[in-house]
C-alpha cells in the first residue's frame, strides 16, 4: 500500500438511510494531481471529508499517505491539508494574521509561523493585500488564501474540494496556476470537480464518481476518447425538421446522432471539427431548413455521464424536463 | 524553505491544550482588536437599558425599601451588569455558527491541533471579554453615581459571580450555535433571551410581580446572581421573602454550577456529532 499517497477500498458512509458512499474505492498515486469528477451530490465532498479525518466511516477502509484514517487520524492530520468546499478563512482577519494563526495552530511557534505566513504570502501572490482583511478579497484571492492555508505544513496529500466552483474565469486561472506549483513542488493532489475541463487540464488520472461509487478510473484522455471527443450540436427552430437535420449530421459525423426532441436538438461525436461544422451548415442551409443554433461542443460531464452509467447526470434531466 | 516547517517538539499533549486554546483565545481576541465596534455593540442595550430604565422610568419606578430615581438606579446597576452576562450566550452561539457555516471549524478539525482547543478556546475568550465589558459598565455605573459599598472582598466577590454566570453561559451558546443554523437565527435567540431576563430581578423585584409570576422570577437562575451581586456590592433589593432569594449568593453558584452540569457535556456530544 506504500506506493499509493491515497488508498480507499469499499468506502460506506451513511447518512441516515442515505448511502453517500457506497462502496467507493480509490487509488492515488504519489506527485500527481487525481481528480475525483461527478455532479452535485455524487459523494464527492463525503468522501473528501471522510478521508481528512472530518467524518468516521461506516465500512472499508483508507490509508492516506500509508496511515489508516480510522486508527490514527491525528497523525493523518499532520500530513494532509484540506481546503473545502467554500473557502474556510477568518474573514475578519487579515491575510497574514490568518496565516500566522493557523501556522501557530500547526505548531510551528511565534517565529516559524511568522516566516512561513510571509513565504506563502510571497507564493501565492498575495503579498500586497497581506495586511488588509480578507472581508475585502475577490473569490480568487480568498481561494488562494484558503490554499495558502492548507500548505502551511506542505502536506503530503492536499485535498481540494471543487477549488473553482462559484469563481469567475480568472479566479479559476489563478488557482489553477497555484494547484500547478503545488504538484511540481511534490505535492500529491486530490481534487474535485464538476467539470471534466478542469479535470482535463489539471489531472493525470481520474476518478469519476455516481452516487457514492467509483465508475470509472481513467487518464482524462482516455475518458474523453471514451466519450467520442467533441460533438456539433444543432438546434432546430421547427420540430417537424429535426429528421432532416439528423440526416444532414449524420453524414459527417463519426459516430450515431442523438436526437433530444423536447429540446429540438440533435447531437453526434465529430473527428474533423470544422469541415463537420461547415459541411451541416451549408447543407441546412441548401435545404432551406431553419436553424435556430448550432455549434460544436467540447464533451461536457454530462456526456461522460451519459456513456458511462446510461443515465443521464440530474442537471440534464432537469434542463430536458423543462 | 523547508527550515521553517519543524513543528516544535518534544512537548506533551497537556501543553498543546493549553498552548492551542491561547492561539484560539489570541484569534478571538484580534477580532476585537480589529473591529473594536463589536464592544460596542455588545454595550449599547446595557448603557441604553441604564439610561431608559434609570432616567426616563426611573422617577416612576419604586426602589426596594423607598427612596427616589438614584436609589433606583443603584438598584439597577448590579441588574444590568447580569443582563449583560445573561446575553452573552448570544454572541458565544453566533461566533460559533459563523465559524461552523464558514468552515472555519471543519478546517481545525483537520489540523493536528488539541480538538478541545475550538471549545476551551471560546470559553476562555469569553470570559476575557466580559471581564472588559465589566469594566466598561462598571465606570459608566460609576459615572452616574453607583457605588459599592461592599468593601474590596464583597466587590471582587461579586463580579466573580458575575464572571461564573457568563461562564456558565458559554456552554449554552456553544451548544446553540453548533444546533442553529446560520448567524441570523442566533441574533433570533434575543427574543427569547429578552422575556427571559424581563420576567427576574433585574429591573423589578419579584416581590412586586404576582404570586406565580414572581415565584417564576425568584427561581431564574440569573435573579440569584442579581440578588447575590446586590447583597456582596451592598445595594438596596438583596433578599426577599423566598428561600432562594435568602439564599442567594449560595445559588449564585450552584446554578451555574448546575447549567455546566447539563450544557457542556450536551455541547460536547454536539461538537463530536460533526464527525458522525
Ligand atoms: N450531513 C448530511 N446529512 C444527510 N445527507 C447528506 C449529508 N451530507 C451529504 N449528504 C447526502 O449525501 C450525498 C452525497 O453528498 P456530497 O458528498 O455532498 O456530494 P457532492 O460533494 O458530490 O455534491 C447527497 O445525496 C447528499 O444529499
Ligand atoms: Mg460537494
Amino acid at each position: 500500500m506504500d506506493d499509493w499517497a491515497v488508498r480507499a477500498e469499499g468506502l460506506e458512509k451513511r447518512y441516515g438511510e442515505k448511502r453517500a458512499l457506497d462502496g467507493f474505492d480509490l487509488a492515488v498515486r504519489p506527485g500527481t494531481v487525481h481528480g475525483l469528477l461527478g455532479p452535485n451530490g455524487a459523494g464527492k465532498t463525503t468522501a473528501v471529508r471522510v478521508l481528512a479525518t472530518l467524518r468516521r466511516l461506516d465500512g472499508g477502509r483508507a490509508e492516506v499517505a500509508g496511515v489508516d484514517v480510522a486508527r490514527d487520524p491525528r497523525r493523518v492530520r499532520a500530513l494532509i491539508g484540506l481546503t473545502g468546499q467554500y473557502a474556510a478563512v477568518d474573514e475578519i482577519l487579515t491575510g497574514r494574521q490568518n496565516l500566522e494563526m493557523f501556522g501557530r495552530l500547526f505548531h510551528l511557534g511565534g517565529r516559524g509561523a511568522r516566516a512561513r505566513a510571509a513565504e506563502l504570502l510571497e507564493r501565492f501572490g498575495l503579498t500586497e493585500a497581506a495586511d488588509k482583511g480578507v472581508e475585502g478579497y475577490s473569490g480568487g484571492m480568498r481561494r488562494r488564501l484558503d490554499l495558502a492555508a492548507s500548505m502551511i505544513l506542505a502536506p503530503r496529500v492536499l485535498f481540494l474540494d471543487e477549488p473553482t466552483t462559484g469563481l469567475d474565469p480568472r479566479g479559476r486561472g489563478e488557482v489553477w496556476d497555484a494547484v500547478r506549483d503545488l504538484v511540481a513542488s511534490g505535492t500529491t493532489v486530490l481534487l474535485t470537480t464538476q467539470y471534466l475541463e478542469e479535470a482535463d487540464k489539471l489531472a493525470s488520472r481520474v476518478t469519476v464518481i455516481d452516487r457514492g461509487r467509483a465508475i470509472a478510473d481513467d487518464t482524462p484522455e482516455a475518458l474523453k476518447d471514451r466519450v467520442g471527443g467533441d460533438r456539433i450540436e444543432v438546434v432546430a427552430a421547427d420540430p417537424a425538421d429535426l429528421a432532416h437535420v439528423a440526416r444532414a449530421v449524420a453524414r459527417v459525423c463519426s459516430g450515431e446522432p442523438r436526437v433530444v426532441e423536447e429540446a429540438r436538438r440533435v447531437h453526434a461525436p465529430v473527428a474533423d471539427r470544422v469541415t463537420a461544422l461547415t459541411e451541416v451548415a451549408r447543407t441546412l442551409q441548401d435545404e432551406g431548413v431553419q436553424v435556430e443554433d448550432i455549434g460544436l461542443r467540447r464533451p461536457s460531464l454530462d456526456d461522460v455521464f451519459l456513456r458511462l452509467t446510461g443515465h443521464a447526470t440530474e442537471e440534464e434531466k432537469e434542463a430536458v424536463a423543462v | 524553505m523547508t527550515s521553517t516547517l519543524q513543528p516544535v517538539a518534544g512537548r506533551g499533549r497537556l501543553y498543546w491544550a493549553l498552548a492551542d486554546c491561547g492561539n484560539i483565545v489570541r484569534r478571538q481576541l484580534t477580532h476585537y482588536r480589529r473591529k473594536p465596534v463589536y464592544i460596542a455593540w455588545q454595550l449599547g442595550f446595557p448603557i441604553l437599558s441604564v439610561l431608559l430604565y434609570g432616567y426616563v422610568f426611573g422617577g416612576a419606578m419604586k426602589p426596594p425599601g423607598g427612596g427616589g430615581a438614584a436609589d433606583y438606579r443603584d438598584f439597577l446597576m448590579p441588574g444590568m451588569f447580569v443582563m449583560t452576562m445573561a446575553f452573552g450566550f448570544i454572541n458565544t452561539a453566533t461566533a460559533v455558527v459563523t465559524d461552523a457555516n464558514k468552515g472555519v471549524i471543519d478546517r481545525f478539525r483537520s489540523m493536528p491541533m488539541a480538538p478541545s482547543a475550538v471549545v476551551t478556546g471560546r470559553g476562555a475568550t469569553d470570559v476575557i471579554i466580559a471581564c472588559a465589558e465589566l469594566t466598561i459598565l462598571a465606570a459608566t455605573a460609576f459615572v452616574m453615581g453607583w457605588r459599592s459599598d461592599g468593601g474590596f472582598l464583597g466587590t471582587v466577590a461579586a463580579f466573580g459571580l458575575l464572571l461564573l454566570l457568563r461562564y456558565c453561559l458559554t456552554w449554552v451558546g456553544i451548544w446553540l450555535g453548533l444546533l442553529v443554523p446560520d448567524p441570523e437565527a442566533a441574533g433570533g435567540l434575543f427574543a427569547v433571551a429578552f422575556p427571559l431576563t424581563m420576567i427576574s430581578s433585574v429591573f423589578v423585584q419579584p416581590g412586586t410581580m404576582p404570586d406565580w409570576l414572581g415565584a417564576v422570577a425568584a427561581w431564574n437562575p440569573i435573579s440569584s446572581t442579581a440578588a447575590a451581586t446586590r447583597e456582596l456590592f451592598g445595594n438596596p433589593g438583596a433578599g426577599g421573602g423566598s428561600w432562594v432569594e435568602q439564599h442567594a449568593v449560595l445559588m449564585a453558584v450552584v446554578w451555574p454550577v448546575v447549567i455546566t452540569a447539563v450544557f457542556l457535556p450536551l455541547a460536547v456530544r454536539r461538537f463530536q456529532r460533526l464527525s458522525r
